[in-house]
Parts: C-alpha cells; structure tokens; sequence
C-alpha cells in the first residue's frame, strides 16, 4: 500500500519548511522514524523522520523546494493491504458534523416584524409596508428591501387617495394636517369631556367642511295655502292618527318630488366619479339635547304625507329616546333639516357628506308681500336654504331646483291637495 | 550616636545644621498633617516620623542636581532634601490644584515631581523597584553617572518585584541603591513574619550586590552607607542594598489603631532612640547647635508650616471636568468623546 | 515595495525604529542572540548589540517594569512578552504603572513603553500558548491595544506604537506570523493608532473584527461576494480605546453587524462594541447584532479536533454572514 509522507509542522507558527536534503532516494528501504530528509524553516533545522516503515518509492518534493504544511513529500510503499480507501486527513470526529434544519420556503411568519431601520426609512418615506414584498427570512422585509423600493420610485410616491365612497375611519386632525389648540380651561371654567356621540359629530363635520366645497342659495317661498290647510285639519288628523301633522311632510313631500325631477341633486361623490341615486332616501336632522342624529326615511319617494309625517315621527321619537338603530341611519341620499323648528329664518347648513345637498327650513313667518296687481297682502312666507356639493353641483342646477319647489309649495291647493 | 567627629565625612557644620533642620521640618510637616486629619480638613495622612534620620541621611548623600529618587509613601524627609517645598506638601494633604505630585489626585505620601527628579509611584508596594532598574538602565545605556535610590520598607521586600527589581540590576551592575527602611512593621505584621532572614540585607548577596544593615537613627551613618554606595554605583561597581534599622512612631496611618499589634511601653521605647531627639543631642553635645538656635529653628519652621497650610487651604480644588484630563496625551483641552 | 510575511514586518518595524532613535531598544526573553523564539528580532542583536537587543532574566513584571521605568527615564523600550499568555505577573507592572503613569502625575511623568506579544492559537499551543487576553486590559484607561491584522499594518503601527507618547500593548496573532503574507512598502511610514480601517466596502452585512479574524473574515467575504452577498468589513486596528466614529458608521451602513473575535465570547471586547452600536445606531439596526467568538471555556486544548472546535476560521465566518445575509 502507498502511504503519504507530509511536511510536517516544526514548531508553533510554522507554515512551510524547504528541504535542503533528502537523505533516501527512491528504492531505499527505511524503518519507521529513519530520517528521510533535512528540512529548513525560519524557527529550527530539522531531520524529518518517516512515518511509516517500507520502501520509498517517489520523491514528490525537490531539494530547496519550499513546501507548505501538510503538503506531500514523498510516497512510501508500506507492503500493506489497503482496507479501504479512506484518505486519513478526511477522517472526522464524533458529532463534528453541523446540520441544519432547512428553511421552509415561501413562509411568511416574520413579513410583519420589522426592525428599527425598516420602520424609520418607511416613516421618513412614506411608505406603506404592507405593499413591500420582503426578501429576508420568513418573509421579513429587510432595510435593503425597503432602499430599492425607494431607490426604484424616482420621485416620492403621491400618498394613495382613500377610496371614496368607502367608508372612512373618523379622521382627527394629524401632525401633518395641523396640531390640535392646546385649549386650557381655565379655573371658573368648566370642562366637559368628549362622548363618543359628540366626537362622531365632530369628525363627521370637520370631514365635510375640509373635503366639501359649499356653496349656498336661499329661496323665499309663500306657503299660505298649506298652512291654512294645515291648520285645518290638524286636529282631526290628531284625533285620527294619533300623531301630530307638522309642516315638514309637506316640505318634504314636494321636495322629494322634485328630487325625482333633478337625479342630479339626489347624488354622492365617488372620488372619481358623480353616483346619480335611484333611491330617494331622505335624511332628517334631528337634534336632540346634546346630540344630533340623522335617521333616514327609505324610499321617501313611496310616501304620502302622512306617511311621511308618520315616519318623522317615529323616527324623532327613537332618536330622543336613543333607540335609533344602525340601518335607520344609514343610506341617506339627501337631508332636510327643519331649523324652523327653533325659530330660524337663515341658516347655512353643512352637506351631510358624501350626500351633494342639504335643504333647510326655516320659521313661517306671516309678513306683507306684493302680490299680484302691486296689491300688498299678509302671507306665511318660510325661507328654504340649499347648501351644495360645487363638486358635484352648480348653481343654475339648483337654482332650478329650488325653484320647482317653490313652484310645487306655492302651488297646494286647498281643495285637492290629498295628505294620504 | 558612634560618630566622634562630624567633619569625618567631609560634611561642614552648616550641612549638618541643615540635616538636622530638614528632619525636624519633615517632623513638623507630619505632625501638622495629623492635626489636619484629626480637625477634619484632610482625609488620611501616612507618616515619615521616626524615620526622618535615615531619609534625610540618606538625601543627603546624593546629588540633588542629578540622581534620581524612587521614594516610598513615608519618605517626606527624603523629597524635602530633593526640593519638594513645604507648600508643596500640604498642597497635596488638601488635594488642591497646585500640588506638584498629582494635582490632587493620588493619597498623600504618593511622591513625584520630574523637575526634582522624584519619580511618580502608586500604591501597590515594590513596583518602583524595577522601575528604579529601568532608571540605572537608562544610565547605563545613555552613559549618564547618575545614580538612582530606590526605597521601600521591609514589608515590600517580600514582594516578587523586589527580587525582579534587585535581580535585573545585579546582572547588569546598574548604579542603583535599594534603600529599605526597616521599621519593623508592616502595618501589623512584624519583621519575623515577612522574612526568614534576620535582614533584608542578607539577600544581597543572592542578587551579587553588597548588602548593609545600618542605625536609621543615626542620620550620619545612613550618610555614609549611602555615600559609599552611590560611589560604588558612579564608578560602574553596580547597586548596593542598604537596610536602614528604624521605627514607626505612628500608627500605619490617620486609619490604622496600632494598640492591636504593639505595647505603649515598645513606641516609648522607641521614641527614646528617635533620631529627631537623639541627633539634637549629639549636636549640642558637639557644639553644633545651641538651646536658642534650636529654637529659632523651631520657630522658623512653625512660620514656615502655618504658611504652608494657610495657602493650601486658601488654593484652589482641580475642576470638575479636569477629572477627564491626561488619560493619554492630548492637545489643550482636547478630550475624548465620553 | 516587498512582499513580507507579518513577522517580517514585525522585525522590519523595530529595525527602522532602532536605527531612526538610539532611545529605542528591545528588552524580553531569548530576543537576544535567539533572535526571539518566533523570530521576531531576528538579526537585532547582530546589528545593534546586546546593550540595545537585551535578554531578560525569566521575569516578566521586570521585563516591564524596568522597561516602565526606562520609559519615565526618557527611553523606548519595546519589551517582548514571549506569550501573551505569560504576561500576567507582570499585568500589576502595565494596569497599576504603565497605563495610570501620566494620569497620577497630573501630566508630569509618562511611561512609552510598548509591549509585544504574540497571541492567539491554532498552533497546537494548548492552554498557555493560545490565549487572546486583550479583554484583561481593554478597560484600562492609560493604555492603548493595538491588534494589526496585515503585514501592512503591523509595520506601520508598530513604528507608531514605539513613537507613541502613552504606553501601547502591541499584540500579534501567532499564527499570523507565517502565514499572512502581504506587501509592505520599504520606506518609512506610520498609520494612526486609535483609528479603525475600512478593508473592504460592502452594503449587505458588516464585519467588524481584528487580528487574524480578520484575515478570515476578508476570505469569507470575498467567497460570498460571487454568490451576491457583499459584506463590509472593518478592521479595527486599535482595539482600545476604540474608534467608535468609525465602528457606528461601519454598523450604520448596512444594519446588520457580525463581530469576529478569537477570544472568549463572554466579556469579550466585542461586547463593548456591541454597546457602542446599541447605543448610537438603533435606527439603523436591520438585525440583532451578532458576536461570533470562541466558547467560554478557559482556553484552546491541545489535541487538533478540540482545537478546531475552539478556533475561529474562515467557514465559521461565511457561514454567520450568510446567516445574516439572510436574515
């Protein structure tokens, strides 16, 4: 069998040695620890034995040839048997081998664990990281991922407009819209905290107000023919139904006839895009003693006037007594408020959003009018404010609007005018 | 005192005045510190007093123009002699600013001025052994005739760098003389459980030094071992070890209560060989010194040492900041980011 | 310019020194007419004498504290410890002396002593030839530890370490010595002590290691590189005190750090710069910052397996930056 002899390492730090001098030579029969050659390093001078007994058979290393460490010298013949061919430099200990378990790929558990560096270049950047596919392990987004991304987009990427109509989670102010007035109460002064009903209404009107551009037109309208009629009949009506007959299912019901004339006014806006409403669903304002609900009469379009009347007048009721539910607020294409109520006679009121108008109605007041001939006469005159979406509507539209409803009001007739 | 003659080391009337002058500064100091300590002004003292004889008796066998000194906390009396001034010291009892050792910022007793050739040390015993080696190394390779006196009490002699320190200098015959101060303690520990030797100086002769035992009382004799050594070393005969025979009258320091370890009846014993009483004597006996110059003397030294403490405590503290100064070289006032 | 194994440098560096400043000298065990057990003042002796190239007695504190007290003299020993491992009588003469010298003295003293010795293992040292003990003094204020890590390097900072004007603690990686080769230029130059060195740019993983590890580190970084992961690597050169500047911007750069030391993984000078990095980059981490070092047993056996285990190589490296990479 052929052995290896390898230089061997003469002392500590060594790492090649020369040989000055072999003292065998092919052939030549040594016994194990004979010396077979001198050997040179820059720490001692030495006789290399050999390793084995036998007979050499190649020199593989010249004189004053440097050699590394463990590198082949010579070949000697040992007249043994090989068992196998295992090469003793390959030889491994117990338990020296590493195994690792290998990764699933594709898994994902670490897409959502950021590190400090991915969180602050997503910040400064603006970036949402749930659009980031991560390339470390389990998915994880690394800081290199998120500087290509950025490297990738030339110019900062335009902050992603929320869908709209979708519904949108209430929006407070922000550090990027503008800080909050720090408002200190002072010491006679009282401070009252904020109920969920009342930081609702809030957002919803800073949303309107921030998003919406109004504009706001006024008619003045001569209901003296509804109102006598109304005063007619009220108290049979009372004694029959068992509810009050208010002025506002009159409004309303002409509004809502109207409403069908101008599918414009019955809209919403959608970011992109008008959405006409086939269903006309009237929201009503209705104010309780510190709050304000808006329920929603559906399909008002399908409503006589007592239907109507009995309609805002369930719903007033539930809203005082709080037993108003989700989907009786929910829908509203269009809302009347009836600031008259409380002795109004102006106001402008904010679009219930994403609705394109809100009509109110104020106080009917008895004053002198010209009528016809120049004659002057004492009429019940009320005041209808329209607030508008100018996205969605411009003012011939609605002046045109307004006006078929005072054409429709002033038009009731006392004799045929049916209230169911 | 075994001298019959002042004048037989050539040394004048006037140096011997000043020999004495210098302990009995070196005294008065000490005694001044322990008043400071007890009053609350200075945190610790560590005393020279009983060993004033051999220190100043040695310092004054040296060149104070070019050797070097290696002194050990007790050795007041030896850097007084190499020029470190009253103030000095009790800039360093207050830890103030100006004090020439550390700028307050080692123990008192803890000596080292360059321009005065007294070598910086620590507290771990026995460093400044070697580094007294690597002083007459220097000599040696520079070819300069300065002579370097190392001193340490018997306690540090039991140390490995008193054997590397002393070793090294005998094998390369370096002008050094190891100057022990045996005052019998080390802190607590007698002489008979620090060494299996009768003297320190008995090991000389396994580092192929001379080794001598000398009266630390008798200033003058110290005198002459160390004159005779520092001839030795100055004309190439290599180091000497000289052992001085001393006592600590003061317990190990402002913390240490010596009635643990020692009787009443030893320290007075001892205070009757002290050399700062004895050399007095022997002065007078001779004519050197009168009843009314030793107290002018007296006097001199007490205007000196209120002096002192008065400017020390008048003087200002290092600044807070300044605790970050001199860790390594560095640019004015350039620090390292902390 | 010449190609020189980094003992080579080592000699090349006290050489130049000696011959440059008749202050300088080398004191130390068989440094005399043995030219160093290593080698490492081959031909000194020969050149300048044995009042300049001088054999100790068998005692190190002596070897530093009479090197100390040369220093305070005026002197710049160079004082060869023949082990790093050997070094620890004389760890009183360099902690309480040496590094606490100029600070006692309020400026006044100094000690410039620099102190050499070999460290580190795979070079079937055993226990006491093996040994990286640069964590026994990398909190000692006063002193600086210079690691080199290329024959480069090693002439450069040896030559700055003997005109430093504070005591430098000048370790050399054993198995170093033969096996790192790399070209030195002849002339004089020095490199600043106290500054780390970039050896590589690299934007996936940062390497920050010293010494030998270093070596090992450049070898599995340029492995990786052709698989896509570019590793940056800094050499820190002075190990202490640490250049902290450069060790925040290497770990700034990339987020992910390994460090690389032969030593004990616990307590070891890598923890500090873990620190440092803890401290001054968490906006900038991508990963958990890790140490790859040796186990925490007291130090390297002597039989080859065991020895492989414990000793640091160029694989163990690949494969923690692949880790991180990965990560």
């Amino acid at each position: 069998m052929s052995e290896q002899i390898k230089m061997p390492q003469l002392g500590e730090s060594v790492t090649e040695g020369t040989i000055t001098k072999w003292l065998v030579q092919p052939g030549d029969r040594v016994d194990k620890y004979d010396p077979i050659a001198d050997v040179t390093t820059d720490k001692v001078n030495a006789e290399v034995p050999s390793s084995f007994a036998g007979v050499i058979q190649e020199l593989v290393a010249e004189e004053d040839e440097t050699v590394q460490v463990g590198e082949l010298i010579c070949y000697i013949d040992t007249g043994e048997k090989r068992e196998d061919s295992q090469n003793d430099d390959k030889q491994e200990t117990a338990g020296e081998t590493d195994q690792k378990e290998p990764e699933p790929k594709e898994e994902q558990s670490m897409k959502t664990r950021y590190s400090p560096a991915v969180m602050r270049l997503a910040q400064e950047n603006d970036i949402d990281l749930t659009r980031l596919q991560g390339s470390g392990r389990g998915g994880r987004i690394t800081r290199k991922d998120v500087e290509n991304h950025i490297a990738s987009a030339p110019a900062p990427e335009p902050e992603p407009k929320t869908e709209e109509p979708k519904e949108d989670p209430a929006r407070y102010p922000t550090y990027r819209t503008k800080p909050p007035e720090e408002m200190e109460a002072l010491s006679e002064d009282k401070e009252i905290p904020l109920t969920q009903m009342r930081k609702a209404i809030a957002s919803n009107m800073v949303k309107s107000k921030e998003e919406i551009p109004h504009a706001w037109t006024m008619v003045e309208v001569d209901v003296s023919n509804i109102v006598a009629y109304r005063d007619r009949i009220k108290d049979e009506f009372k004694e029959k139904e068992g509810f009050s007959l208010t002025f506002m299912p009159f409004f309303m019901k002409a509004i809502v006839e109207t409403l069908k004339e101008f599918p414009e006014v019955n809209s919403v806006w959608g970011g992109d895009k008008i959405i006409h409403k086939k269903d006309i669903n009237i929201s009503i304002a209705v104010a309780a003693e510190d709050s304000l609900y808006v329920p929603v009469i559906k399909n008002a379009d399908e409503k006589s006037i007592k239907g109507l009347g009995k309609e805002v007048y369930s719903l007033a009721k539930k809203a005082r007594l709080g037993q108003l539910k989700e989907d009786e607020m929910q829908g509203g294409t269009f809302t009347i408020n009836n600031t008259g109520s409380f002795g109004s006679v102006q106001s402008m009121p904010i679009v219930n959003h994403p609705q394109a108008a809100i009509l109110s109605i104020e106080s009917i007041i008895k004053k002198p009018v010209v009528v016809q001939d120049d004659m002057v006469a004492i009429r019940s005159m009320v005041n209808l404010c329209l607030s508008l979406d100018h996205r969605i509507l411009d003012g011939l539209i609605c002046g045109r609007f307004l006006a078929r409803i005072k054409e429709k009001l002033e038009a009731f007739q006392l004799d045929r005018e049916h209230i169911y | 005192m075994s001298s019959p003659s002042i004048e037989r080391f050539g040394l004048s009337k006037d140096r011997v005045l000043s020999m004495y002058e210098t302990m009995l500064l070196a005294r008065k100091i000490d005694e001044r510190m322990w008043l400071l300590n007890r009053a609350g002004k200075i945190p610790f003292v560590v005393s020279c007093q009983g060993q004033e004889g051999a220190q100043v008796g040695a310092a004054m066998a040296l060149e104070t123009e070019k050797d070097y000194i290696l002194p050990y906390y007790r050795d007041l009396g030896l850097v007084l002699h190499f020029g470190m001034t009253p103030v000095d010291l009790m800039m360093q009892g207050f830890a103030k600013a100006p004090d020439p050792n550390s700028g307050g910022r080692q123990m008192p007793g803890h000596f080292g001025q360059k321009e005065n050739r007294i070598v910086s040390g620590s507290s771990p015993v026995t460093t400044q052994l070697p580094h007294a080696a690597g002083f007459g190394l220097a000599a040696k390779m520079e070819k300069k005739d300065f002579v370097t006196l190392v001193s340490f009490g018997e306690g540090s002699a039991s140390q490995g760098d008193f054997h590397e320190g002393a070793n090294f200098a005998g094998i390369h015959n370096l002008p050094v003389i190891f100057f022990c101060e045996n005052n019998k303690y080390a802190i607590s520990v007698p002489m008979d459980k620090q060494s299996g030797s009768e003297y320190v100086s008995d090991r000389a002769a396994g580092y192929g030094m001379p080794g001598v035992t000398v009266d630390g009382n008798d200033p003058l004799a110290v005198y002459e071992a160390v004159k005779q050594a520092a001839d030795r070393a100055r004309n190439g005969e290599g180091p000497t070890l000289i052992e001085t025979m001393t006592y600590r009258l003061t317990p190990h320091s402002s913390d240490d209560d010596d009635s643990f370890y020692r009787s009443k009846e030893e320290v007075e014993q001892a205070k009757q060989e002290d050399a700062v009483h004895t050399f007095s004597a022997y002065l007078k006996e001779n004519g050197v010194l009168t009843e009314a110059g030793e107290q002018e003397m007296l006097e001199r030294i007490k205007r000196t040492v209120d002096d002192a403490t008065e400017q020390a405590e008048e003087a200002p503290y290092g600044t807070p900041e300044s605790v970050l100064d001199y860790v390594y070289a560095q640019q004015d006032g350039e620090r390292r980011w902390q | 310019m010449a190609v020189m194994t980094y003992i080579e440098a080592v000699t090349a560096a006290m050489r130049e020194e000696m011959t440059r400043d008749e202050k300088v000298f080398v004191l130390g065990e068989d440094v005399g007419a043995r030219g160093g057990v290593f080698g490492a003042t081959k031909g000194l002796f020969e050149t300048f004498g044995e009042e300049r190239v001088i054999d100790t007695p068998l005692a190190e504190s002596a070897i530093a504290g009479v090197g100390i007290g040369a220093a305070m003299y005026g002197m710049k020993p160079i004082a060869e410890m023949q082990f790093a491992d050997f070094m620890l009588p004389a760890v009183n003469q360099i902690i309480s002396e040496a590094a606490k010298t100029r600070y006692r003295s309020n400026n006044d003293w100094t000690s410039p002593i620099t102190v050499r010795a070999p460290y580190g293992g795979g070079v079937h040292g055993a226990l006491y030839h093996s040994q990286s003990v640069e964590s026994l003094f990398n909190h000692v204020p006063g002193l600086k530890i210079v690691m080199p890590s290329t024959p480069y390097d090693v002439k450069g900072l040896l030559k700055a370490a003997v005109r430093d004007p504070d005591p430098v603690l000048f370790f050399e990686h054993k198995r170093a010595y033969r096996l790192i080769k790399g070209d030195v230029p002849d002339h004089d130059y020095t490199l600043p002590i106290g500054k780390a060195d970039v050896k590589k740019e690299g934007t996936d993983v940062t390497v920050i290691s010293y010494g030998l590890c270093l070596q090992f580190a450049m070898q599995a970084a340029e492995k990786l590189e052709d698989e896509g992961i570019s590793s940056h690597v800094l050499d820190l050169r002075t190990v202490y005190p640490l250049d902290r500047e450069a060790v925040v911007e290497a770990a700034s750069k990339t987020g992910k750090v390994l460090l690389v030391t032969e030593d004990n993984k616990e307590g070891s000078l890598m923890g500090e710069v873990a620190a440092v990095i803890g401290e001054h980059c968490l906006f900038d981490l991508d990963a958990p910052v890790q140490r790859l070092a040796g186990p925490d047993v007291p130090s390297m056996p002597y039989a080859p397996p065991m020895e492989k285990h414990f000793m640091m190589n160029p694989e163990k490296v690949e494969a923690a930056i692949r880790d991180l990479a990965e990560f």
